[in-house]
């Protein structure tokens, strides 16, 4: 006689034919418990805008701030997001302050050399594709730790430049006429036009991370590289893929820099570092790898970017602006960890 | 006779002067769930790791569907359906059941993006065929929630989309309580019933007795009994047998406290 194991399943027999539900019927629930990370990283914005707002209304109200903030806030999105598969991924990248100066670097020669602009954020692309496949071939067939080895990098391709440039910067003034200045860097009714393009940015990312084979294989070597490894997934090429998507995100970056100013400097992308950084935990990814969201490092990267601003602009003097960096960061990782549970 | 799915055929694998396996027969046919039991350091994970190609038998042969397969490695192993389902670190926790169903093989269309509508359908049908039905999550859940019997299922309903024909169970209810327990051998049983065959390995003796159809008792590298479950009459019986080929002589006063302990019992 075979003993009766089934009956916790058995209960269940008469509804196996039926369709999955989610837990929660309501579909604004479920929309709630699968993006709390990124609507938790928006609160905390809409908290900390609000605190601005009442501190002093008269600059928060007024649109030349906001404008300020969408001209210098593209950049920063073009590598906190690639930065979120990096992170998801299981690894680091320190040394995409370096590939922004490289690449806008490449920009600039080609355009001092009288080529299309075009031709420059070509190169430019191609530049920090290759350099981002260095750095992840360097990490991850060298077998080398990712936080140390990028930083390495960093240092590398940064003392590269300046050694070769000698500190000198370079005047583009050629390209305020250009059509790529207009398509890239102008304004629409006011609004700085570099940020629909990193909108539309984020959102492609976003889709490639949720919906795309990329994104899905990127989460699953974050989570169990071993299981990965075991289904066929070719773990080390995932893991260089991410570092060339930093690349080309930072290319983007650093051409977008100096289309800002028609100056390239061989400091280019140096002040990135920490806030760009700050802005991928700040929005909710995690650091252990195999989970992220690419939204909430967007929200993210617009609440490190208000930070500074709204220092200033409410009355406080700049010495104010480290403190409430660091406190917002502080805040938002407490948030987080009360909000995300870790499976094991 | 039903279809043999794979035969070994006097597997002997050797570490330089040491045998792991010495002379092993073991076959396994279509619809079948055969028990392998073993103490530790019988050659029970050496045996896994032939079948799935990870390791090469040092000298015998290996059948596929009565067929010798020469130059057996993991991808004549996964061509011949046979797919390991290892207890621990076989699933990515921190993403959803639909995700680990198809990792490695996401279901995409135009440019890699995934049919994601597709996918929830395909695990549904997947997690329906092994009984694995809840009204508490969906194939949207997350691996993480689930208990360690939901999450064999997951593994298995993996191994079954992956066309494993043999899918070897290491270790499935070690670490499992009752229930757990339970809800692993319903899923066998759905398994076996559509028609796949399963290997069974495990080192408690009850819980091999209740899911087998066959017993193979491997001893220090060799098979030390097959048996079916029509000539075993009970788990005790297996045991005490296991305890003779263990320690031929008997210990002395071993006997007498198994004994005592079933009757405690």
């Amino acid at each position: 006689m075979e003993p009766d194991l089934e009956s916790p399943l058995r209960a269940h027999a008469g509804s196996a034919r039926q369709e999955w539900k989610h837990p929660s019927d309501h579909w604004l629930r479920g929309f709630v418990l699968d993006n709390r990370a990124s609507l938790g990283t928006l609160a905390v914005f809409i908290v900390m805008m609000a605190v601005f707002l009442v501190a002093n209304p008269t600059v928060f109200t007024t649109w030349y701030l906001y404008s300020s903030v969408l001209t210098t806030l593209p950049v920063a999105l073009f590598v906190v997001v690639p930065l979120v598969f990096v992170v998801t991924c299981g690894e680091i990248d320190l040394s995409f302050p370096a590939t922004m100066g490289f690449a806008s670097w490449v920009f600039a020669l080609v355009v001092q050399a009288g080529y299309d602009p075009f031709l420059g954020i070509a190169a430019a692309l191609v530049t920090g594709m290759l350099l981002g496949f260095l750095v992840g071939s360097l990490v991850v067939y060298g077998g080398l730790s990712s936080l140390i080895a990028t930083l390495g990098m960093n240092f590398l391709l940064r003392g590269l430049i300046q050694i070769i440039n000698e500190g000198k910067s370079m005047s583009l003034t050629s390209l305020s006429g250009s059509w790529a200045y207009r398509i890239f860097s102008s304004q629409i009714l006011g609004v700085p036009v570099q940020i629909f393009w990193a909108i539309a940015f984020v959102v492609l990312s976003a889709m490639l991370y949720n919906r795309h084979r990329f994104g899905a294989q990127v989460r699953v070597v974050g989570d169990n590289p071993d299981s990965a490894q075991q289904m066929g997934i070719d773990v080390k090429r995932v893991r260089v893929k991410v570092f060339v998507f930093v690349g080309i995100g930072a290319a983007i970056a650093g051409t977008f820099s100096v289309m800002i100013n028609f100056t390239w400097w061989p400091t280019a992308g140096d002040g990135y570092l920490l806030p760009v950084l700050a802005s991928v935990f700040v929005g909710g990814t995690p650091t252990w790898g195999g989970i992220g969201t690419v939204v909430g490092g967007a929200i993210g990267a617009v609440t490190v970017s208000f930070i500074q601003t709204g220092v200033v602009a409410a009355g406080l003097s700049g010495f104010y602006v480290q403190f409430f960096n660091g406190l917002i960061i502080i805040l938002s990782l407490l948030g987080h960890k009360w909000n995300q549970a870790r499976y094991r | 006779m039903a279809e043999r799915i794979i035969e070994l055929r006097d597997i002997t694998k050797s570490y330089g002067q040491v045998y792991a396996l010495g002379g092993v027969n073991l076959s396994v046919d279509r619809g079948e769930v055969v028990g392998l039991i073993g103490d530790n350091g019988a050659g029970k994970s050496t045996l896994i790791k032939i079948l799935s190609g990870v390791v090469r038998p040092t000298s015998g042969d290996i059948l596929v569907r009565d067929k010798q397969v020469n130059g057996w490695s993991a991808a004549r192993s996964r061509d011949a359906g046979i797919e390991t389902v290892f207890q621990d670190r076989a699933l990515a926790v921190q993403q959803t059941i639909v995700r680990n169903i198809f990792m490695g093989r996401e279901l995409t269309g135009f440019m890699g993006w995934l049919k994601v509508n597709k996918e929830i359908e395909e695990a549904s049908r997947l997690m329906r065929e092994i009984g694995f039905t809840s009204k508490v999550f969906t194939p949207h859940s997350i691996v993480g929630q689930l208990s360690g019997g939901e999450r064999q299922g997951v593994a298995i309903a993996r191994a079954i989309y992956k066309q494993a024909e043999l899918i070897i169970l290491d270790e499935p209810t070690t670490a499992l309580s009752l229930t757990e327990t339970a809800k692993v051998f319903h899923f066998v049983r759905q398994v076996r019933a559509s028609g796949r065959s399963i290997l069974f390995i495990g080192h408690n003796i009850h819980h091999v007795f209740d899911i087998a159809d066959r017993f193979v008792v491997l001893d220090r590298g060799k098979v030390a009994l097959t048996a079916d479950r029509s000539a075993v009459k009970s788990a005790e019986e297996l045991i005490n047998f296991m305890e003779d080929v263990a320690h031929p002589g008997g210990l002395p006063g071993l006997r007498e406290a198994g004994e005592a302990e079933q009757q405690a019992r």
